[in-house]
């Protein structure tokens, strides 16, 4: 069954399978992205890119990123903190409810922040007697943004949290650290590599987010058009080289999210 | 520590509780509570005619019966991929362990594209399924392929680690014993992991009953066909019909959280299961 022993037919069968499966699911789909947004040669390619469109479209969805996955960084290491380093009541309700942005359509994240800040929603008149305007404005890009992707770096740090235990933490105190360096020279090396990948699955989140951006942005081109909606634009246009240029910018961003992820594992087996 | 006033050992109790609350109230329950505002604000007689429409109910249909085959497929899938990935080793074994994360990294509008391209009569696979008189673009295989796709990390990633965790010593103790690999697998390891298994479904099927996305694209959206919650909802926006939009978002919260609340059970019951056998 293990590496020394020789391979039966059914497991070279089954592993051939699995193969076969990721191949026809995964790799193709890859190729295909690069082959279609590559087919009029790579001058064709760069001009789709750089159409202004597109180019603003890259612009919003990077600025959203920057602004979003530093907050959730913070709020995902505090959440982390409080459900495993301390027993409360409504501790499980809590860890419940950090779970739900994720478990809930995107489009259903979109709709709760219209009623909230939309013309019809609750703080709608009060907005606007202010006259501010939120929705289909960046910023509900921004705030939908952090609902979608608030449970992914808390997700990645309380299992990584429960396992190291608090005996490194307390053995700090107990030698006289305060509460700040135990955790910049404690706690922050340990989860660091957790940090960083949760970070990096947020990032791609926010990157990639479609439903709940596509309700609250108005889709406003060149205004509040993020990258992905820019893809169903161009799309609708028929314009399949353009789609497929700007998608395969977000392709890119996977596979290097997906290798980011793989060095962060391979360094904390370390 | 004698002067700590707090009760518990470890600082930042405080700190991390009025964080996390404020945070979550301003970003998760306040918005999510303005919409419970406006579904209860519309008395049950309105509510009940919205989300019992013949158009909403053919949506739920869609949406359930492709989301349970997308997550049948995902189940056997997902199973051969933690299978073959844990008991094996072999060359492209680290490639094809980062692979099955792509779906979770690659944007869904990008995934939708991608798809409705491959299954175009003249794409990569429409030109071998289209012959054989199957349709995949613009019907419900291709809302079931999409939710299929977009979800088939999930039930990979929650049994690989659990059957890590099978111990190999008790199969070799079976298999001296004279039981086969079938009943090994029956009787050792398959009880093992199908909390997990279980658990993966969940989510894969609580992920595709949500999916939007690679959906829209690929679906085709005929009302009464190819139609998904999630884009009725969409459609009732763009119509500035905010009850119903309201009314079907309620739906699909409800059903999140109930899923959310099978799965947490789930795990519940793993652990009581690992805590039984050591």
């Amino acid at each position: 069954m293990d590496a020394q022993t020789p391979r039966s037919v059914g497991a070279n069968l089954l592993i051939a399978l699995a193969f076969l499966f990721a191949g026809m699911l995964l790799v193709v789909p890859l190729v295909l992205i690069f082959s279609i947004a590559l087919r009029d040669g790579v001058g064709a390619y760069l001009n789709a890119i750089l159409e202004p469109a597109t180019l603003h479209a890259v612009f919003l969805t990077v600025t959203t990123a920057i602004i979003v996955v530093p907050i959730n960084m913070v709020v995902g290491a505090a959440l982390a903190w409080l459900v495993t380093r301390f027993r409360f009541r409504g501790r499980n309700l809590l860890v419940s409810f950090i779970e739900l942005p994720a478990a809930v359509s995107p489009i259903v994240a979109g709709v709760v922040y219209l009623f909230l800040y939309g013309n019809q929603g609750l703080l709608g008149p009060l907005l606007q007697w202010a006259g501010v305007q939120v929705m289909f404005t960046p910023l509900a890009i921004v705030l939908v943004s952090l609902f979608v992707t608030a449970p992914y770096v808390a997700r990645e740090l309380i299992p990584l949290m429960q396992q190291q235990g608090t005996e490194d933490e307390e053995a700090a105190l107990s030698l006289g650290a305060t509460g700040w360096q135990m955790f910049w020279h404690v706690t922050l090396p340990n989860i660091r590599w957790g940090l960083v990948y949760g970070a990096v699955l947020t990032n791609a989140r926010v990157m990639g987010e479609f439903g709940a951006v596509s309700v609250v942005s108005g889709s406003i081109r060149g205004q509040t058009n993020t990258l992905p909606l820019q893809i169903n634009l161009l799309f609708n246009d028929f314009n399949i080289a353009g789609a497929f240029a700007a998608a395969s910018t977000l392709a890119l961003i996977a596979v290097l999210t997906l290798l980011l992820k793989s060095l962060l594992e391979a360094w904390e087996r370390r | 520590m004698a002067q700590h006033r707090s009760k518990h050992l470890l600082p930042g109790f405080g700190l991390s509780m009025g964080l996390s609350l404020f945070y979550l109230t301003l970003i998760v329950l306040l918005p999510i509570a303005a919409m419970l505002l406006k579904v209860a604000g519309m008395g049950w007689p309105e509510f009940w005619r919205i989300i019992s429409s013949n158009r909403a109910l053919s949506a739920y249909r869609v949406t359930f019966s492709s989301a349970l085959f997308a997550t049948a497929i995902n189940g056997v899938i997902g199973l051969l991929l933690a299978w073959v990935l844990t008991r094996y080793r072999f060359p492209g074994r680290r490639l094809l362990d980062a692979l099955v994360d792509l779906p979770f990294a690659l944007p869904t509008a990008v995934a939708g594209l991608v798809l409705v391209t491959l299954f175009d009569a003249s794409g990569w696979y429409g030109q071998l399924l289209e012959p054989a008189g199957i349709r995949v673009s613009y019907t419900q295989l291709g809302i079931i392929a999409a939710m299929a796709f977009t979800s088939v990390p999930f039930v990979v990633r929650s049994v690989q680690p659990v059957l890590e965790e099978v111990e190999t010593d008790l199969e070799s103790a079976a298999m001296t014993l004279g039981a086969s690999r079938w009943q090994v697998f029956t009787r050792i390891i398959w009880p093992a992991i199908l909390p997990a298994f279980i658990g993966g479904c969940v989510i894969s099927f609580a992920r595709s009953l949500g999916e939007f996305g690679a959906v829209v694209f690929i679906a085709g959206n005929l009302p009464g066909v190819t139609e998904i919650v999630s884009l009725l909802i969409f459609i009732r926006l763009d119509e500035y019909n905010y009850e119903a939009a309201a009314a079907l978002a309620f739906v699909l919260l409800v059903v999140a959280l109930l899923t959310l609340l099978a799965s947490n059970a789930l795990a519940a019951w793993q652990v009581r299961y690992v805590d039984r056998k050591s």
